[in-house]
């Protein structure tokens, strides 16, 4: 099977500033994956550069075989963008964008099935200017994904959202990618990168500092662990590299259930912070 | 083929239900020229003017303004909104044949100034008794200039919305242009009245001569008389709207862009 997107060597700036130093990776179909990485670390530039709309200065790309900057309407068919900041539409009702954005496309999904899966369905006849902040990204992502393409750009999709929205929302993208849509997402929110991808790339100051599923990120998988429990009333706390024999061990000696126990690995964002923050010294 | 055309059609439909949806087009494009006849044409009386009630000398102007609102003013301010706001750059990321985008608007302005005559014609008739033309002479020409006119002000106008970031930035630029224009150009005051200077600059711009065929179409015959050089001079102005029409193909066509300066 072929790779939905292949980059090497990626490179582009804005005037002096090199924004993109020559990143590369390769998605898989079929994969959901995160690009991570603080503001200004080439992440928009890279994915914009992958949707078609910035160009770039050097490197080798192809996304589902083509050349973003020859990508004509045959190829544009198979891609579903979510922009970030979208402030469009505002006059139309959510049917209306759902119903226009389906015909510009030759095998849409039914609208009513996309407002379903995005739980729009009752607000289908609002303006789109009175959406909260959550329902109209979730406008955005039914806009995306109308299409049914093969590709998923999804530009940090949550922002805003409140936790529920949020879980709804990525209910919503595990979905997609169980009828097999690749999917390039990108986020602030490291629970979000853990819960849905299958595969981290973090980038930084434009390269790519660290790549691979979100439990092996930075030989997190590899860490300490922190084991906490109460004894006599006292809680105690001890890193080890071992967890399971420590809490055998525990069990042999006071017996039973322990009282308030807890094994902590390091969560995606600890080694994502030690990851971009290594950078900066 | 059949595709293209759907395309068209269904921008076409969005552009106008946005349109009728959005007050601030109305006001401006609708009804602002409409008051503006209204009170002109009750209050004043230019000097110098001949043969003819003010409010037939007005209607001419006005609609020959109607595709500068609509056309040019309108654009030049909806595009770099549409541009900042994302419109543009999400329609640029689906398989929307390019030029579907464009054949909306230019749908929309046709609306527009279908509905700007109507009224304006029918305010006239009913409040000034203004004299619309029925010979095929005056309708031929009517649409002749009006598609010059349309093909002119909607291109400047796409032209014009790529020099601004924002539609607030752009409206500052076009609003006192297009007032300029109207005043200098023949629209409410008669260009024989005007300073040679002053003269002399509006004819360099499309709405003077617009302006000109349009009281062919609406002024009786013998008005020609009273106009730059004695007569209606439907040839001359044909020529000039026709290298305007040009110039402005040329120059939407060269600078126009779908994302935000640096954003691309």
């Amino acid at each position: 099977m072929p790779a939905a997107i292949e980059v090497s060597g990626l490179k582009r700036s804005y005037g002096d500033l090199l924004a993109v130093k020559g990143i590369s990776f390769t998605i898989e179909q079929g994969s959901c994956t995160a690009l991570l990485g603080p503001n200004g670390a080439g992440k928009t530039t890279t994915v914009e550069i992958l949707e078609g709309y910035r160009h770039r200065d050097g490197g080798d790309v192809t996304v589902l075989g083509t050349d973003p900057a020859r990508g004509d309407r045959s190829w544009r068919q198979r891609l579903g963008i979510v922009p970030q900041n979208c402030a469009d539409l505002l006059e139309l009702t959510v049917g209306e964008c759902v119903t226009h954005f389906a015909s510009l496309y030759p095998a849409p999904r039914e609208p009513e099935a996309v407002l379903e899966l995005v739980g729009l369905v009752e607000k289908a006849g609002s303006r789109v200017s009175t959406l909260s902040g959550g329902q109209r990204r979730r406008l955005d992502v039914a806009l995306g994904i109308i299409g049914n393409p093969e590709l998923v750009f999804l530009d940090e999709p949550t922002t805003g959202f409140d936790p529920e929205a949020r879980r709804a929302f990525w209910q919503l993208v595990a979905a997609l990618k169980a009828e097999g849509a690749t999917i390039l997402l990108t986020t602030h929110y490291m629970e979000e990168a853990d819960a849905l991808a299958d595969r981290a790339i973090v980038v930084n100051h434009g390269v790519v500092v660290a790549d691979a599923p979100p439990h092996a990120l930075g030989e997190r998988a590899d860490d300490l662990a922190v084991v906490k429990w109460i004894e006599a009333g006292v809680a105690v706390e001890r890193d080890t590299t071992t967890p399971t024999a420590l809490i055998a061990e525990l069990h042999a000696r006071l017996g039973g259930e322990l009282d308030g126990l807890e094994v902590r690995r390091p969560t995606l964002e600890d080694v994502y912070l030690r990851l971009v923050g290594e950078q900066e010294s | 083929m059949t595709s293209l055309i759907k395309s068209w059609m269904g921008r076409g439909r969005i552009e106008v239900m946005l349109t009728f949806r959005d007050r601030r087009t109305i006001t401006f494009t609708v009804m602002l020229p409409l008051i503006l006849l209204l009170v002109l044409s009750s209050l004043v009386h230019p000097i110098g003017l001949k043969y003819v009630s003010f409010a037939q000398y007005l209607t001419a102007g006005m609609i020959a303004s109607g595709l500068v609102y609509g056309g040019f003013q309108g654009l030049s301010i909806a595009i770099p909104e549409e541009r900042s706001n994302g419109t543009l750059k999400r329609l640029y990321g689906t398989p929307m044949p390019r030029s579907a985008y464009f054949a909306g608007k230019i749908m929309n302005v046709v609306v527009i100034y279908v509905i700007q005559i109507v009224l304006m014609l029918g305010l006239g008739a009913i409040a000034f008794h203004v004299t619309i033309p029925t010979s095929p002479t005056a309708i031929i020409t009517f649409i002749w200039l009006s598609a010059l006119a349309l093909i002119t002000f909607t291109s400047l106008g796409i032209a014009f919305s790529s020099l601004a970031k924002t539609g607030q930035a752009a409206a500052a630029i076009a609003t006192p242009l297009v007032l300029f224009l109207q005043f200098t150009s023949g629209v409410f005051f008669i260009v024989t009245s005007e300073p040679t200077w002053m003269r002399s600059i509006a004819s360099v711009f499309p709405l003077r001569w617009l302006c000109q065929g349009m009281r062919s179409v609406f002024l009786p015959a013998r008005f020609g008389s009273q106009e730059l050089g004695g007569g209606f001079h439907l040839g001359q102005v044909a020529l000039i709207m026709a290298v305007w029409s040009v110039v402005g193909l040329v120059l939407c066509f060269r600078t126009f862009r779908w994302l935000p300066l640096g954003e691309d």
